[in-house]
């Protein structure tokens, strides 16, 4: 059906991935202050980006499906959800690293970014809780959609008061992804893209896998009737 | 006999009611339920203050000022809203109360606005009980120099739990675990109110100051904004809860 | 496939009456099973329906469409010529659902409840009165419902969906946990109403063929959310009825 597509992304994530480590690698200089872990950024933060697109995203696909009734809608918001929030996992993982690293310490509460993650994170983990705790599916899918746009519309207003609330006299633990200078702002921007094209390619085997186990039980139950 | 007056079935007897008034109806139906029942309140106001009690034990101080007064008053209200949230819509998903309110021919947004205004109701009576009270065991500069100032962080971040309780409340009431699943979801998105409130109220708590510290507005505007924004989201998504 | 039958019963009411309820195709689904499928009827106004079949059939999921509870998953459900579920908001007052919930609050008494419907309503407290008076509640008004027998909550239930003198009612086994006087008390505030230039289109379901085929004017018979039989009540045999539960 759609696999000369899905081969295609996948072929295409492969070879950014492969583009933006060696960049990472072999092109990026090693930063002064913070030295080689430092290089755990160019992982961290397009993970984080993409992460928050998604869930971002996920609230717009939940606003089609209320709007247009259309199952596939839920489908697609469910599945890139789910993904925006093992991304996340991911983020919380590398965060933690790069604190260690530079900081010492496997938390710290001054990095805004990192502690607005981790509310959305607890947030966006009771997704699936108030999923599987409804029964009848269309009530599930349309709550379901509630809660990914009321949380969707949380993630900007929640990055906005945690930034407001950190403290202004410790500096920011891991360095803003603005002044970079050029050859670090390229690798950035190429692991950027890595990271969401490894996003796109997993969404869709998650869609495709669902899509297929859908079609299975369709069929198998009118088989079962003949 | 001839048929009783009220068998004719003539002219309709009524005319649709407005939102407002539907709002009234509502509110004083939730009011009249948790006068009788007092599910709600009372446990909201000994909850808060049995907390504060074992902040004392818990800290091990005689008095907090400050910063941290702020936050041990904030955390209390909030988990004490907590169990308001869990039963807003028990009683209606119980007794048939959705059903009797969807086969109104009225505005379905008036169920949101009713609901909020009697949690806003029983959060402003956990406050009447729950201030003092934290004021008495706990806080040391004393309330009368944080007053008035108080009132605005307590109103914006009231509005702010009542606009997300309801919503969450009215999302989980028909799952199973909802007490478990409405505190998951809510109080992560009540995070920024509890920044907001917290930071806020802090200055005013301040020890040693002949008069109150004053209330940074950075702090009331954000919890506007957030009051404002989901305000309007839960109007906007309330419906699609109720259908069916 | 059932052909519709939008005759009533020959003698008993007009032929050039308005349909009050039209189904085309209705289908409702649980998940990926069927409530209803494809349920086709058309009602004129002051006519009985009266529908039959086993537990799970789809008897309650039909009335709560009716109802405007329940949207239809395909087909067309219109109402007194409104589409719903688009234009439900439109004809919300001229139905009344009197279901197995007798949807009202335990902690309040039967005047605070019925009070509570009517201001839900649009309608006047006088009316309030009057149904109470009319199920014979009006001594037992300030009691808390919790305290009233299953009798008494029905027949208190009976007035909270006739209140607004609704022009369709929908009925759930209406006459379960009634005694026979309480049905006789009940009947004329349920029943086809006495004028004839404004009667009440009715729908209801029923276990009890004998009973159920005296009120009908058509008879339905669903089983597994499908229709199974849909003809006049004057054609039906009573072991029709009896052959959908086995």
């Amino acid at each position: 059906m759609r696999s000369p597509s899905l081969r295609a992304l996948s072929i295409a994530t492969a070879v950014a991935f492969c583009v933006s480590l060696s960049l990472v690698f072999f092109y990026a200089p090693i930063e002064a202050e913070e030295g080689f872990l430092q290089k755990i950024f160019y992982l961290h933060v397009p993970l984080a980006i993409v992460s928050l697109s998604g869930f971002v995203i996920g609230g717009l696909m939940a606003i089609a499906h209320l709007r247009t009734r259309d199952q596939r809608w839920d489908l697609r918001s469910y599945v890139v959800i789910h993904m925006s929030l093992i991304f996340g996992a991911a983020v919380l993982i590398t965060g933690s690293i790069w604190a260690r690293a530079s900081w010492g310490h496997w938390w710290v509460w001054n990095e805004p970014t990192l502690v607005s993650f981790l509310i959305i994170f607890l947030l966006y983990a009771t997704y699936q809780p108030l999923r599987f705790a409804i029964e009848d599916p269309e009530r599930q899918a349309r709550y379901a959609s509630v809660f990914a746009i009321t949380a969707g519309a949380f993630v900007p207003l929640n990055f906005m008061a945690v930034r407001l609330s950190a403290s202004y006299v410790h500096p920011r633990v891991l360095g803003s992804s603005s002044n970079l200078p050029g050859p670090m702002m390229l690798t950035f921007f190429v692991s950027l893209g890595a990271m969401a094209l490894l996003f796109a390619t997993l969404c869709c085997y998650e869609l495709a896998a669902k899509r297929t186990r859908i079609l299975l039980k369709a069929r198998s139950r009118i088989l079962g009737f003949q | 006999m001839s048929p009783p007056a009220h068998v004719r079935v003539g002219q309709p007897v009524h005319a649709p009611a407005g939102t407002a008034k539907v709002v009234l109806a509502l509110l004083r139906k939730e009011l009249l339920v948790e006068l009788r029942t007092l599910e709600s309140v009372p446990g909201m106001a000994l909850f808060a203050v049995t907390t504060f009690v074992v902040f004392h034990f818990a800290l091990n101080q005689n008095t907090v000022s400050g910063q941290e007064a702020a936050g041990i008053l904030w955390v209390t209200l909030l988990f004490a809203a907590m169990l308001g949230v869990n039963r807003l819509f028990v009683a209606d998903a119980d007794q048939g109360g959705f059903d009797a309110f969807l086969l109104a021919p009225v505005d379905r947004s008036a169920l949101l606005i009713a609901k909020a205004l009697s949690l806003l109701t029983y959060l402003f009576v956990l406050e009447l009980v729950a201030v003092p009270a934290f004021a008495l065991l706990l806080l040391g500069p004393p309330l009368s120099q944080a007053l008035p100032s108080l009132l605005a962080p307590l109103a914006l971040g009231d509005l702010g739990v009542a606009a997300i309780g309801t919503l969450i409340a009215a999302m989980t009431v028909r799952t199973r675990a909802r007490d478990l699943l409405g505190p998951m979801l809510t109080l992560p998105l009540l995070v920024p109110v509890v920044i907001g409130c917290a930071r806020a109220t802090a200055p005013l708590l301040q020890a040693g100051r002949a008069g109150s510290g004053t209330l940074p507005l950075r702090w009331l505007g954000t919890l506007a904004l957030y009051d404002l924004v989901f305000g309007l989201i839960a109007y906007a998504v309330f419906d699609f809860l109720l259908e069916d | 496939m059932t052909e519709l039958a939008a005759q009533a019963a020959p003698g008993t009411l007009a032929e050039d009456r308005p349909i009050a309820v039209a189904l085309d195709g209705l289908t409702r689904n649980y998940g990926e099973r069927a409530a209803l499928e494809d349920v086709s009827l058309a009602l004129p106004a002051g006519a009985t329906l009266v529908a039959f079949g086993p537990n799970g059939a789809g008897k309650t999921t039909l009335l709560r469409v009716l109802a405007t509870l329940l949207r239809p998953h395909a087909g067309a459900v219109t109402v007194f010529e409104t589409p719903l579920p688009q234009e439900a908001w439109r004809v919300r007052g001229r139905i009344g659902l009197l279901g197995h919930e007798p949807l009202l609050y335990r902690e309040l008494t039967p005047r605070e409840n019925l009070r509570y419907h009517a201001r839900l309503h649009g309608v006047g407290e006088a009316r309030v009165e009057e149904q109470l008076d009319a199920v014979s509640m009006t001594s037992r008004a300030d009691e808390p419902v919790k305290t009233l027998s299953r009798g008494m909550v029905q027949r208190v239930a009976v007035a909270r969906a006739t209140l607004h003198d609704p022009e369709l009612l929908l009925l759930d086994e209406p006459y379960a946990n009634l005694d026979p006087a309480a049905i006789d008390l009940v009947e004329p505030l349920i029943g086809v109403g006495g004028d004839r230039s404004r009667p009440r289109t009715r729908v209801l379901t029923s276990h009890d063929p004998g009973r159920g085929l005296a009120e009908a004017d058509v008879v339905l018979g669903l089983r597994g959310g499908r229709v199974s039989l849909l003809a006049d009540a004057a054609s039906v045999d009573p072991e029709e009825i009896a052959g959908l539960y086995r």
